[in-house]
């Protein structure tokens, strides 16, 4: 990730597609950390979730190259504990549905063993390619 | 003389260490003492009761309490002794709890300190003078410096009460700063819609007396006798014939920047204020007007076409004197000059602005086109002038984080298109509704990036703005282009203060504002009785904390005059008549100009003197002294202090100054640690009233270690007194010196009441390096007082 970021419309234009998408106004994260602190996946994450959303808040397309929503396990524990009520999670998933409107696949079925396949339960394999599809 | 004295168990907090029975056995005998008495506690009814009663049966004159600190009981046991018949001062009290029984843990020890400290309190005692606190009347008039907001709010509340206010502003109209504004956060009220009727109130009250053009040019006198003059400049106007038709200004040819409007308009030579101004009377700019200028029959447009013959051009300014009984300083603040700031293109580039000057477009906006197109990118740089100590502003203003959080919105809701950015420190929502608002503005879209702007640049083609900046949230710089930047300056002492600060000699603190008696609970009085100050003068503030100030100060002033006397403290300064010859030394030695000289002696005003007694130091003839602190009654307590020392023991006198220091060594007994107990501790308003001669008799009787403490400069009820015990330290160390005495035997340390390892040190210090040195002989005590009684004053005027 550069550490440069460039204020223009398009930055605008960025966050407001995901205040679009989610329905929460991602400007009014005050940064405090309390979602990063409680993410349970936090550790395998490349950015923390409050940083996402300062990305998000910033405009800053970047963040779509992180893996943070992606290795969300969409626990909710962020939006339940959000001190200004942000639905965190449902950010999220809008950065997700951005990135998969693009028509990029983040799993592909060949790519998934054999044996992995046969000892996975059907539940978790369909609800994988719900969200990890377009 | 017929002394009663008390020892206090305080049910074993003193008993359990220091063996009461044995401290009234060995003081039973004494000069003066007729009677004593253990009790269980003092402070209780039954305590009281026995001084009451012992005093009508013993016929005793004066009282000695051994028990807690003055500092907790003194007022209680004073007031006792006054029921009972007696003089309140003539009472003293022995500290041997908190300094005694709490902070020395060996029986023996303890025991033979609280027999020295009774000692030195029936010393102290028997050279008591009877003190009165004398009643002098004062009137119900008011002098109110400064027209803005707090100045205002403090007139109407005197004036509303039935006091006689005259209320002084130096601008042409009242309102000052909130009169320029929008609107105000976080309600978004109408500013001129709420300041309005409180400016027409102000002009129209029968109690106030407005003076608007006006400035103070002299105040003398003190609390109850203030003599006030005020110089009027002239406004070429005769405001009881204007009747603001403006016939004059549509025809004046002369266009200069308007000040109201920030520079952003222009106004006339002859011009009212501000649409709303009170008074709404025009007035000449004598700096711009042709004919003011350049004399003769030149223009003279305004004049002809005057129906009312209102245009004097031969006003002349008047100098005004009345008097009044307190006085409140009002005087607010400036907005720091963005040009200090060369970084931020103030004054270079066309696109950057104040705060101000954006009030003004959005408060005027609405009346015809604005004073400046605004564009759609705007961006805010916070802390211009605050939390900077490049340009000496290391506070913070308190204001600017919910100003610009008010601007932003009020820009995004005049055109919800505008991308709004505002670049912070940190974010301070302190106030009630203010972090509502802030989240409010979030809501609204308006980006808070946290990240000192480094610089800006400005497009020479487009006037566009190019900012650099971190965001140190997300870590990232951050570059963007901007129509518009507004620089949220922050509020520095205003040059009024500082000239009212001279006149009145108000203590100023480290920031340039004026310093209040007391952070917490004298925010508003200042040690000058009847002086009292308020609003922005005292530091950066709200309306809402303002307005409170305003009408603190005035609550103040009213609880001094509405009684119609008032009693001045008895333990003053005072001149022995019969030494004094009128030298006129000591004038200038008073830092609140208490002392003149009439008929040939030194004359103390007793209003003005606060008792410091660093007076006394300057007299070569020892003619001055303090009431209830006399040399006598400390050099009889620093005899008891020192006459008990044994063979081989070193003692230590600390002279603690009653605010800070002795307050610090009751906290240290309170917490229950412990210092050596070789200390005798005696207790003064201000060290400064130990004279360099004071100093050498407590060496000449057999001290062996000084310590002196003084509370720092800003905790300090006296001005100066720190610099005058330094003067006098150095002073006495040549001495020292110079009889081949070790300098460091005499030590001094400003300290605060709460740091309590700052006195533990210095005694520790002190005492292990006294444990280090030989004694000091008989022949260098004595040749040190014959220097004290031969030489100081000579020596003092070579130093």
């Amino acid at each position: 990730m550069s550490n440069k970021l460039i204020l223009s419309d398009k930055n605008v234009e960025f966050t407001e597609k995901v205040n679009e998408i989610s329905g929460e106004v991602v400007t009014l994260c005050e940064q405090c950390g309390t979602c990063s602190g409680s993410c349970p996946l936090v550790a395998e994450m490349d950015i923390t979730p409050s940083n996402m959303m300062r990305l998000v808040e910033l405009g800053d397309e970047e963040v779509l190259d992180t893996k943070t929503f992606w290795v969300c396990a969409s626990c909710f524990t962020c939006t339940t504990r959000c001190p200004r009520g942000i639905d965190i999670a449902k950010v999220g998933e809008a950065l997700r549905q951005i990135k998969l409107r693009k028509a990029i696949d983040r799993i592909d079925i060949k790519n998934i063993a054999e044996e992995d396949r046969k000892i996975l339960p059907q539940v978790a394999i369909v609800a994988a390619f719900r969200k990890f599809t377009s | 003389m017929r002394i009663g004295v008390y020892i206090c168990h305080c049910g074993g907090n003193i008993s359990d260490v220091v063996d009461v029975k044995k401290v009234a056995e060995s003081i039973k005998d004494n000069e003066g003492v007729t009677f004593v008495r253990d009790v269980e506690h003092m402070c209780s009814e039954e305590g009281q009761k026995y001084i009451i009663d012992d005093i009508k049966e013993h016929n005793l004159d004066h009282i000695v309490v051994a028990s807690c600190s003055p500092l907790f009981h003194e007022k209680t046991f004073m007031k006792t002794v006054e029921k009972a018949g007696l003089n309140a001062y003539n009472f003293e009290m022995a500290n041997i709890r908190e300094q005694c029984s709490w902070c020395h843990f060996s029986k023996g020890s303890a025991t033979s300190k609280a027999i020295d400290l009774v000692n030195m309190a029936l010393a102290k005692v028997r050279s008591d003078i009877p003190l009165e606190r004398q009643k002098l009347p004062i009137g119900r008039r008011v002098l109110v410096i400064g027209g803005g907001i707090t100045g205002i709010q403090a007139s109407l509340d005197l004036g509303d009460s039935g006091f006689e206010v005259y209320l002084v502003e130096k601008e042409p109209a009242i309102g000052g700063k909130m009169a320029k504004l929008s609107k105000t956060f976080p309600t978004e009220d109408c500013a001129t819609c709420i300041i309005g009727p409180k400016l027409a109130d102000c002009a129209e009250h029968p109690n106030i007396n407005l003076m608007t053009y006006s400035e103070i040019e002299s105040i003398t006198g003190y609390l109850g006798n203030f003599t006030v003059t005020v110089r009027k400049k002239p406004r070429y106007v005769d405001i009881d014939k204007c009747v603001a038709c403006g016939i004059c200004a549509d025809k004046c040819p002369v266009k200069v920047p308007d000040e109201f409007n920030e520079g952003l308009s222009l106004r006339k030579a002859i011009y009212v204020q501000n649409p709303v101004a009170v008074p709404r009377k025009y007035l000449i700019d004598e700096k711009n007007c042709k004919r003011l200028v350049q004399g003769g029959k030149i223009c003279g447009i305004c004049e002809k076409l005057c129906t009312q013959g209102a245009i004097n051009f031969e006003d002349k300014e008047e100098l005004i004197s009345f008097n009044v009984d307190t006085i409140i300083t009002a005087t607010g603040y400036e907005l720091f000059d963005p040009e200090k700031k060369p970084v931020y293109g103030f004054g270079k580039y066309s696109n950057v602005l104040t705060a101000l000057q954006l009030e003004r477009i959005i408060a005027t906006g609405s009346s015809g086109p604005p004073l400046k197109p605004i564009g759609k990118r705007v961006a805010f740089i916070q802390c211009v002038g605050s939390r900077d100590e490049q340009v000496d502003r290391e506070n913070c203003s308190r204001i600017c984080c919910m100003y610009a959080t008010k601007l932003a919105q009020l820009l995004k809701r005049l055109d919800p298109s505008r991308d709004i950015y505002i670049f912070y420190t940190d974010l301070r929502a302190y106030g009630k509704g203010f972090e509502e608002y802030y989240k409010r503005a979030q809501n609204a879209g308006i980006k808070y990036i946290r990240g000192r702007v480094a610089e800006i640049r400005e497009d020479s083609q487009s006037k566009k703005l190019h900012i650099l900046s971190e965001d140190t949230l997300s870590r990232k710089m951050i570059e963007g282009e901007f129509d518009l930047v507004v620089l949220s300056t922050g509020i520095v002492p205003s040059s009024g203060s500082e000239q009212i600060a001279d006149i009145l000699k108000l203590a100023r603190s480290a920031d340039g504002f004026l310093q209040e008696a007391h952070p917490k609970f004298r925010p508003v009085d200042t040690l000058i009785d009847g002086v009292f100050i308020a609003g922005c003068a005292q530091g950066p503030k709200d309306i809402p904390d303002s307005v409170a100030q305003g009408s603190a100060s005035a609550s103040r002033a009213m609880r001094l005059m509405n009684k119609g006397v008032f009693e001045i403290e008895p333990i003053i300064a005072f001149v022995h008549n019969d030494i004094c010859d009128g030298c006129g030394l000591c004038i200038n030695s008073c830092p609140l100009k208490a002392i003149s000289i009439e008929n040939g002696k030194a004359k103390i005003n007793e209003v003005i003197c606060k008792g410091c007694g660093m007076c006394i130091a300057d007299c070569p003839n020892d003619a001055l002294d303090l009431r209830y602190y006399t040399n006598k009654q400390l050099m009889e307590q620093i005899d008891e202090a020192l006459k008990t020392k044994k063979e081989g023991e070193t003692r230590i006198i600390v002279f603690a100054d009653n605010t800070c220091t002795y307050r610090l060594a009751d906290n240290i007994g309170t917490a229950r640690l412990s210092y050596p107990a070789e200390t005798r501790i005696i207790r003064v308003p201000s060290v400064s009233r130990i004279t360099p001669k004071l100093l050498l008799y407590a060496f000449k009787s057999g001290a062996d270690g000084i310590f002196m403490g003084e509370c720092d400069n800003r905790a300090s009820p006296y001005t100066g007194s720190v610099d005058k015990i330094k003067k006098n330290v150095s002073l006495v160390k040549e001495i020292l010196k110079k009889d081949g005495i070790s300098e460091e035997r005499l030590k001094f340390a400003e300290l605060l009441a709460s740091l309590l390892t700052d006195f533990y040190k210095h005694i520790t210090e002190l005492t292990k390096f006294l444990k280090k040195e030989e004694p000091i002989s008989i022949e260098k005590r004595e040749r040190l007082w014959e220097i004290a009684k031969n030489e100081l004053f000579s020596e003092r005027v070579e130093a």
